[in-house]
């Protein structure tokens, strides 16, 4: 298993990692050991040599949520020796090598937990409230007929920039596990205050993050009580001032729009 | 369910009556401390009952009570709502290992428990002071030449002699240091919650109320140190009392 760096030494690591065989079932942690693992491999790799291993010996291999590997998709939700992704801030899973570990050391291995969030198997979580939580309101109403011209909406510069942070949220659910509230509301706030920012957004602005809220309460997440914990485990970077942008954005729409229920 | 009480019972329209009560309870601290302040005036506690008598009696201020009896029943209301809310929200199966104290400051994830030891010490405060001056009616009374004064409650005695209490005073300032703890984060996440948050003003918010909670505190703390440390049972200055607090004394 050589690496591309030639002076990088091979380690020998002690994983607990959390199995549990499905929904129902009561699960545990079992220990396991890997060796030989290069410090040029990415946190996944290393549990693709587990499970290599798994199968050699005829055992049920760790199911793992994965998919781009590369950062974009935010599907590697492991919590790893107590911190979401790991112990390398702005990252996700994929992008975490095993160049930050030591030879010898014991890493625990953890699905997110939250309410909202059930393990499927073993590492694997559904984050399917997520997407309930956009078909709740994440998402503008566009007019069909002929193209409008690029040119035709303007947008200043530093909006569209505030925007577009607000919109590199990945949905991986970083923060709900890191939250000690398991709350979501990083995430909502990302996607309200994206939305609420731009021109397009208005038509629904304030259905938007009614129907959001509501969304997220319903499917259980907790209240934000703004320790923080959400942006600083963030892979992208996501800041609580759009938690305060949801916050206002949520008032100003209860006090003025049409709905009554 | 009407859309007033949807709003209300949502998880960002209980956190908003959390900011609320909070920031208008942090104005009840800045008036208490005010006038508690008059404690160290150096007149055997004249002015200190005067200034009690005036807030038991007079009618806008017993008003004005009735709305901090309120702040202090939401707020702790809509924290056992919230902490039931949010334990749920985690699930039956917790994390085996979790680091939260490398992404997050400590008061900011054990405010129920600052504010629980803040709730006890709220109560025995209570019962000790407002519930003997208000309802029991068992305090001495001021005395002197003043006709005028002369059967207002002496709540000073009251104060100094609880203050000569050992663990009385420990309890006084643990909670001191709880509410200290708590305004830490409290101060700065009531704006936050509101929606108040911008590049410009968040920054000052933040030190500010850092800077409030370390005077608030502090100064509270120092009541019950003071008379138990330096004074004796009348609340007069001892002897042995270092030399800065006699001259400062003297002044007044």
């Amino acid at each position: 298993m050589a690496g591309s760096n030639p002076n990088a030494k091979p380690m020998n690591l002690t994983l607990n990692v959390w199995r549990q065989p499905n929904r129902q079932a009561q699960g545990k942690i079992v220990e396991y050991h890997v060796k030989d693992i290069s410090p040029d491999m990415s946190f996944l790799e290393m549990l693709d040599v587990l499970n290599e291993d798994l199968l050699h010996a005829g055992q049920d291999p760790v199911a793992f949520d994965h998919d781009c590997r590369e950062g974009i998709c935010g599907s590697c939700d492991l919590f790893i020796n107590g911190r979401s992704h790991g112990p390398e801030k702005g990252t996700t899973t994929c992008q975490l090598h095993m160049r930050k570990f030591s030879d010898g050391d014991t890493i625990t291995i953890e699905p997110w937990r939250a309410n909202a969030f059930p393990v499927n198997k073993d590492l694997s979580v559904d984050r399917s409230a997520f997407d309930r939580i956009i078909q709740a309101g994440g998402y503008v109403s566009v007019n069909t007929g002929g193209a409008p011209d690029g040119n035709e909406i303007p947008i200043p510069k530093e909006i569209s920039d505030r925007a577009f942070e607000a919109a590199t949220c990945i949905g991986c659910g970083a923060c709900v596990a890191a939250c000690k509230n398991a709350s979501a509301m990083l995430f909502v706030s990302a996607k309200v205050s994206q939305l609420a920012l731009l021109p397009q957004g208005n038509v629904e602005r304030k259905t938007r993050v009614e129907n959001m809220v509501a969304q997220m309460d319903k499917e259980g997440f907790g209240a934000c009580t703004n320790i923080g914990s959400c942006a600083a485990e963030c892979p992208v970077g996501i800041s609580l001032e759009n938690i305060a942008i949801l916050n206002r954005e949520f008032l100003a729409a209860k006090a003025t729009s049409n709905n009554l229920a | 369910m009407s859309w007033i009480s949807k709003t209300f019972t949502s998880s960002i329209g209980r956190k908003i009556i959390m900011a609320l009560t909070g920031l208008f309870l942090c104005s009840f601290l800045v008036v208490h401390l005010i006038g508690n302040l008059q404690l160290f005036k150096h007149d055997q506690g004249a002015a200190f009952n005067v200034y009690s008598h005036f807030m038991g009696t007079n009618p806008i201020i017993r008003t004005i009570e009735w709305g901090l009896v309120l702040g202090f029943g939401f707020h702790i209301y809509e924290a056992l709502m919230l902490t039931r809310r949010n334990k749920a929200a985690r699930g039956a199966q917790g994390y085996v290992s979790n680091h939260s104290e490398q992404n997050s400051e400590w008061t900011s994830r054990n405010m129920g428990i600052l504010g629980t030891i803040i709730l006890i010490f709220l109560i025995v405060h209570l019962y000790n002071f407002f519930w003997r001056a208000r309802f029991a009616g068992n305090l001495p009374k001021m005395g002197g030449a003043d006709p005028l004064t002369s059967d207002y409650d002496n709540l000073y005695m009251a104060v100094v002699s609880s203050f000569h209490i050992w663990w009385y005073v420990l309890l006084y300032v643990a909670a001191q240091i709880s509410l200290g703890y708590h305004l830490w984060h409290g101060f700065r996440s009531g704006f936050q919650t509101l929606g108040l948050n911008h590049r410009k003003y968040t920054p000052a918010i933040k030190y500010v109320g850092y800077t409030f909670a370390v005077v608030v505190s502090a100064a509270f703390a120092a009541m019950p140190l003071y008379f138990f440390l330096f004074t004796d049972a009348q609340g007069e200055l001892a002897t042995n009392a270092p030399a800065l607090l006699h001259s400062v004394a003297a002044a007044f």
